[in-house]
């Protein structure tokens, strides 16, 4: 049983089907996403549009208030925008209703964490399995697959660990091979180093890195110009636009120069 | 496919209850308690039911034995102003009339009973002398041990044989065999013909029937007692003199067909009414009494299904409890459940799980518990009676002889109530678990 056949395919129009067959994973045109509080509404995204092809490695930056965690939501499935459109393979994802969403998370999304958000009643194993119990994938061959996953993220021995016996950095390897189990479409890591010494944050690039050489789509959250270098790509927002899109090396100027102007405007 | 899909479906729902079991013990302490709450309703339904229905099988079974064909028509002293120190009670002359003109009947056996000393030597027993026709032995559903019951004969030649209690054996023919010996009532002297089985004492049912003993019994003809003691009993006690003329103490009628004993009793009340202006006499109808005890017995078992289905309640509120503060506690799962693509009714189902997992696990435990109500219940009543006799005394017997009976259905209605306890007090949590928005739930600490 396939993804797409899971989730009711829309119609896309003729443009981004033509899009699509260029192996796209991800493409998102004129985003939109306000949030109406009572102070009035606020303007998160006010229309981003980039396409992640697959294969690519995608790194988002931009300072807090930039609209990139309202952009990791949409990206996440998580929530709905309320302008534009996303399109996941060929379905516009900005449509689809609240049990299609958990759908396409179950299926073509892998989520790492930045506090790795592994349970702490499961063993490393369960843990790994769990995002088989909503994809409806789960059967005779589950166990193998996540023991597999757990060797390649290098804990093929701490399968019937907790959470709570691992290291931070094991942790999140776990979460890695659990983002895996589904084989997304793409993964989506909202800080994934954040919480991680820098030894490890280095081991746990160097797993991205290697999964993205393999063929993994990958869309990186993070603050940390370190980090974005070691990817293909950044995406810079700021004030809920695109003001970067191109090489890592590029993205500090951008970067530096909203700094710049969000100092003398105070937050946000 | 479809045999896959179901087995896929399986597999799936028992990982369910697996992870709930596991989520669940994660907080021993908490989910027993729960389960306790659980586990007390439960238990409550089964013991008060078995209790209930203790108590109303054992007032039933006094009810039928008396039979429940049977129309009991017995002498009552007559109070008032009216009485003239004269004969009272049923006569020989009612039995006559009823037994003669009532088509219905089966048979319809007299009774006179005195109560007398027994002597056989040097041993002497106060007891009651019962006159009886040989029929008496079959609507009293007498067991002869040793010997025979009265005949027709020993009637008919007014024979002074008698029939004797287990306990009057015991007590005046400690040793050897009774039958054949000599029982001394007054100046006569009656011959032991046979000895009776124990019989349980009744209790007093519905004002007229009083509380009988049957224990220390000795039975002889009719016809003896009448030859050999007359109507009249005298007794002399210090202080007071008593006479009492009555022919007959009782007349027990049987009805053929079960239909025709209420309105054969209403004839029954007809023909006696106009011979006796003074109520001497109370009819008593164990059929009548029978459909009254299951009235009550309906009332009594509702009402303590009530309070079971209170206590039960309560448990329920125990579980919504504790599934609030776990949805609350675990808000950072569902968070992270719905971001690894789990549906609103995937956690719906989680929590319910949770939920129905704690209730059956109290309910089956509490059905395992009701199992022993009976050694519960009489190792309790052992334990009072020793610590608190004069308390204990003062309970009725019905009450004090309880022995609780556990209802079957009481086990599946008890399970099947604990499910929907579950159920009922778990959705509400488990919607609130759904309802949560993943993002704020990911945030939640």
């Amino acid at each position: 049983m396939t993804a797409s056949a899971r989730t009711p395919a829309r119609p896309a129009t003729a443009a981004s089907a033509a899009v699509l067959n260029d192996g796209l994973a991800v493409s998102i045109r004129d985003l939109k996403k306000a949030y109406v509080l009572a102070g009035g509404t606020v303007h998160a995204l006010r229309g981003v549009s980039f396409d992640v092809p697959t294969g690519d490695f995608v790194s988002i930056m931009g300072p807090s208030g930039s609209g990139k965690s309202t952009l990791l939501n949409l990206l996440g499935c998580l929530d709905r925008p309320t302008g534009g459109e996303f399109y996941l393979g060929p379905d516009n994802v900005a449509q689809m209703s609240d049990d299609e969403l958990a759908d396409v998370r179950a299926s073509r999304l892998g989520f790492v964490f930045q506090s790795f958000n592994l349970l702490p009643a499961l063993t490393v194993l369960e843990n790994i399995e769990l995002p088989l119990h909503y994809s409806g994938r789960l059967g005779r061959d589950s166990r193998q697959r996540c023991e597999e996953l757990a060797d390649k993220v290098g804990l093929g021995d701490r399968l019937d660990h907790r959470p709570m016996q691992l290291s931070g950095g094991q942790q999140q390897r776990v979460a890695i091979a659990r983002s895996l189990v589904n084989d997304p479409w793409f993964l989506l890591a909202d800080e994934p180093t954040g919480n991680l010494d820098t030894a490890t944050t280095r081991e746990i690039l160097d797993l991205l890195t290697g999964l993205n050489e393999e063929g993994r789509t990958i869309i990186l959250v993070t603050h940390e110009p370190e980090v974005a270098d070691l990817t293909k790509r950044t995406v810079v927002l700021r004030d809920g636009l695109v003001v970067y899109d191109g090489h890592p090396d590029g993205s500090r100027a951008a970067l530096d120069a909203s700094r710049r102007k969000d100092g003398p405007n105070g937050a946000r | 496919m479809q045999n896959t899909s179901f087995v896929a479906s399986f597999a799936r729902w028992r990982r369910t209850v697996e992870l709930s079991v596991k989520s669940l013990l994660l907080h021993p302490m908490r989910s027993g308690l729960t389960v306790l709450g659980i586990l007390i309703g439960v238990l409550s339904v089964v013991w008060l039911l078995a209790i209930g229905e203790g108590i109303s099988r054992a007032s039933q079974e006094q009810i039928a034995s008396l039979g429940a064909k049977n129309i009991i028509v017995r002498t009552v002293k007559p109070t008032g102003d009216d009485y003239d120190g004269a004969g009272y009670g049923v006569t020989r002359d009612d039995y006559v009339k009823l037994s003669s003109t009532l088509s219905t009947l089966d048979s319809a056996v007299p009774i006179r009973e005195m109560t007398c000393e027994f002597r056989v030597g040097r041993r002497s027993l106060e007891g009651r002398l019962v006159g009886v026709t040989p029929e008496y032995q079959e609507t009293a559903r007498l067991k002869i041990s040793m010997g025979r019951f009265l005949s027709d004969g020993d009637g008919l030649f007014e024979r002074n044989h008698c029939v004797i209690s287990a306990e009057v054996a015991d007590r005046l023919f400690p040793t050897g065999s009774p039958i054949g010996e000599l029982v001394q009532v007054d100046h006569e002297f009656y011959k032991v013909i046979g000895v009776c089985q124990p019989r349980s004492a009744s209790a007093g049912i519905g004002g007229s029937i009083a509380a009988e003993d049957y224990s220390k019994d000795v039975y002889i003809a009719l016809q003896t007692m009448w030859r050999r003691l007359g109507d009249q009993i005298i007794q002399i006690t210090p202080g007071q003199f008593r006479r009492d003329l009555i022919q007959l103490s009782q007349v027990t009628l049987r009805v053929a067909e079960p239909k025709d004993v209420l309105p054969t009793a209403d004839l029954v009340r007809e023909t006696i009414a106009g011979d006796h202006p003074l109520k001497d006499y109370a009819v008593t109808v164990p059929m009548e009494l029978l459909e009254q005890a299951n009235t009550t017995r309906l009332m009594f078992m509702l009402l303590l299904g009530l309070i079971a289905a209170i206590s039960l309640v309560v448990g329920g509120i125990g579980i919504m409890n504790i599934m609030l503060a776990t949805v609350t506690e675990r808000t950072r799962e569902i968070g992270v459940r719905r971001a690894l693509g789990a549906k609103r009714r995937d956690i719906v189902g989680q929590f319910l799980t949770e939920s129905v997992v704690l209730s059956i696990v109290g309910g089956g435990l509490g059905v395992l518990g009701g199992l022993f109500c009976r050694p519960v219940a009489i190792g309790l009543r052992y334990q009072l009676e020793r610590w608190i006799p004069e308390q204990m005394a003062a309970v009725p017997d019905l009450v004090r002889n309880v022995e609780p009976q556990v209802v079957p259905w009481s086990i599946p209605l008890s399970l099947g109530i604990s499910v929907v306890v579950g159920v009922a007090f778990g959705v509400y949590p488990a919607i609130r678990a759904a309802r949560l928005d993943p993002i704020e739930a990911l945030r939640h600490d």
